[in-house]
């Protein structure tokens, strides 16, 4: 379980983040939502360390990230996965050596173990036969997949996903998503999607904040979020004509 | 941001970069890789503009000095001279600083837009060690070698040149380079290469390091990575100068 309590952070004049606490549970696709310059980007960065924020806390399982030693947080580190919005592969290296970084650098295993373990990740995101190419010659989706891959390599405890659909066309995010919901069900990790995706927001948001100017506006699970009576919220999620046809039809139904 | 800052962040990331690495095997490995791009991909520029500076030095000493009152083996000392204390070790610093300086700016500045740099961070990899150092280690070790093989393209250079030419003979000019030379000005040149292979190296990586934006600043980042590099490399060449030759 991560806990953020009372965040808040400032990048010069202009306040990003105000006394944002929420609660992302394990197991759950816990998902921060929100329109573009909301903050939720600036807050998950507070989360996986990449920010200090300027006040509040992070807890991973009750311990306070920013308050531990630097060994002590790189411990935490090797407990997280993260998907970056471009992937973030490393360009010379080939998908099967990106997937085995993190287990080069920390694992102490052989390297036939190493490779073994990142070929499982690869098969698991379906993309073992191109292990030998490089991220330059995948399509935006298999690089996703390859992230993916080396966000689990460590067996994480937190996977954090940034804008996994961003650049996807709409099956190729539908595939990411599922992949999502299954490695949080499988590796029974902390998931915290950052997205303003509304298909998958719908598909596989568990718990959902939303971020609006910064502050945490509201919390809930996607049900509760179709029913919502929040002004800002509302416009955030019904702002498609489609997204206000599925409401439509859901009120016929209620 | 004002000077000051700059200098206190550049010598924080210095701090980071020196901290303990992760993995000694794999920094091995990028030091090899480093050395082989940094250093052994110079080689090829670095020979031709030695060569031909060296040309071009004992010319234009010859054609200054053209009096019946000078010895005609002066040209090879001063073309000696030139090359050893000056040429080499600063005028290469500054063109590896353009040539070099501007690729570890550029790849470090494009691993930060690309956020790579943040991935290894939330890794856990200290990513200043793992990126940083393996470049000013190569830099350090490699440059000496640059510059010995530049040392020695340029009197050449300077030698073919010079009897080409008929501007002066073989002789003089072999006289020349052995008359009065000074062992302890290759050890200043050499000194000063390791010292300018390290401002090359951190002042390009500081500049990558902390791009932010695309790839219009990663341009930035690489034009402000040589610019810097030269002006401390002439500060340092002036300070050294000082310290090790007066």
């Amino acid at each position: 379980m991560i806990e953020v309590k009372g965040i808040s952070k400032r990048f010069g004049a202009v306040q990003v983040l105000t006394d944002i606490s929420a609660v992302f549970h394990t197991g759950q696709v816990n998902q921060i939502i929100g329109k573009s310059g909301s903050g939720k980007s600036v807050l998950a960065k507070c989360i996986v360390g990449l920010h200090v924020p300027d006040e509040g806390k992070v807890l991973y399982e009750g311990r306070s990230f920013h308050d531990m030693d630097r060994d002590e947080m790189t411990g935490v580190r090797q407990e997280i996965g993260m998907l970056f919005q471009g992937s973030a592969l490393f360009d010379s290296l080939t998908v099967l050596e990106n997937v085995m970084f993190p287990l080069q650098m920390f694992a102490t295993t052989s390297k036939s173990e190493m490779e073994d373990r990142a070929h499982t990740c690869l098969k698991r995101v379906n993309i073992l036969d191109k292990d030998k190419l490089y991220p330059a010659e995948l399509s935006g989706g298999m690089q996703k997949r390859v992230g993916i891959a080396r966000a689990i390599a460590m067996n994480p405890k937190y996977l954090f996903c940034d804008e996994p659909n961003s650049g996807l066309d709409p099956q190729t995010s539908i595939v990411i998503d599922e992949l999502i919901k299954e490695i949080t069900e499988e590796f029974k990790t902390t998931t915290i999607v950052i997205t303003h995706d509304m298909n998958s927001v719908m598909e596989t948001g568990e718990n959902i904040v939303f971020i609006h100017e910064g502050r945490k506006w509201w919390q809930g699970t996607r049900e509760e979020l179709l029913m919502s009576e929040n002004k800002e919220l509302n416009e955030f999620i019904f702002a498609s004509g489609l997204m206000r046809q599925v409401k439509k039809a859901m009120m016929g139904k209620g | 941001m004002n000077t000051l800052t700059h200098i206190g962040r550049y010598f924080l990331l210095l701090k980071e970069t020196f901290s303990r690495p992760e993995r000694l095997g794999i920094y091995w490995r990028r030091l090899v890789e480093e050395m082989d791009l940094l250093g052994v991909k110079s080689v090829g520029i670095v020979g031709l503009l030695s060569f031909f500076m060296g040309a071009v030095i004992t010319i234009q000493t010859k054609t200054n000095i053209d009096s019946p009152l000078i010895q005609a083996w002066v040209v090879g000392f001063a073309a000696r001279q030139s090359t050893i204390l000056e040429f080499s070790p600063t005028i290469i610093a500054l063109i590896l600083a353009g040539k070099v300086g501007s690729n570890i700016a550029a790849e470090i500045g494009s691993m930060r837009v690309k956020e790579q740099i943040d991935a290894l961070d939330i890794m856990g990899v200290n990513s200043a060690g793992y990126l940083i150092l393996p470049k000013i280690l190569a830099s350090m070790l490699i440059n000496p070698f640059l510059v010995m093989v530049s040392m020695f393209l340029s009197i050449f250079g300077g030698y073919v040149a010079g009897t080409a030419t008929g501007i002066v003979s073989a002789t003089d000019y072999l006289q020349g380079i052995q008359t009065g030379f000074i062992p302890y000005h290759v050890t200043y040149a050499l000194i000063k290469t390791v010292v300018f292979a390290f401002i090359i190296a951190t002042v390009s990586a500081y500049q990558g390091y902390y791009t932010q934006g695309g790839t219009r600043e990663v341009g930035i980042s690489s034009t402000k990575a040589v610019v810097y590099s030269n002006v401390v490399i002439l500060i340092a060449n002036y300070a050294l100068t000082q310290l090790l030759l007066i």
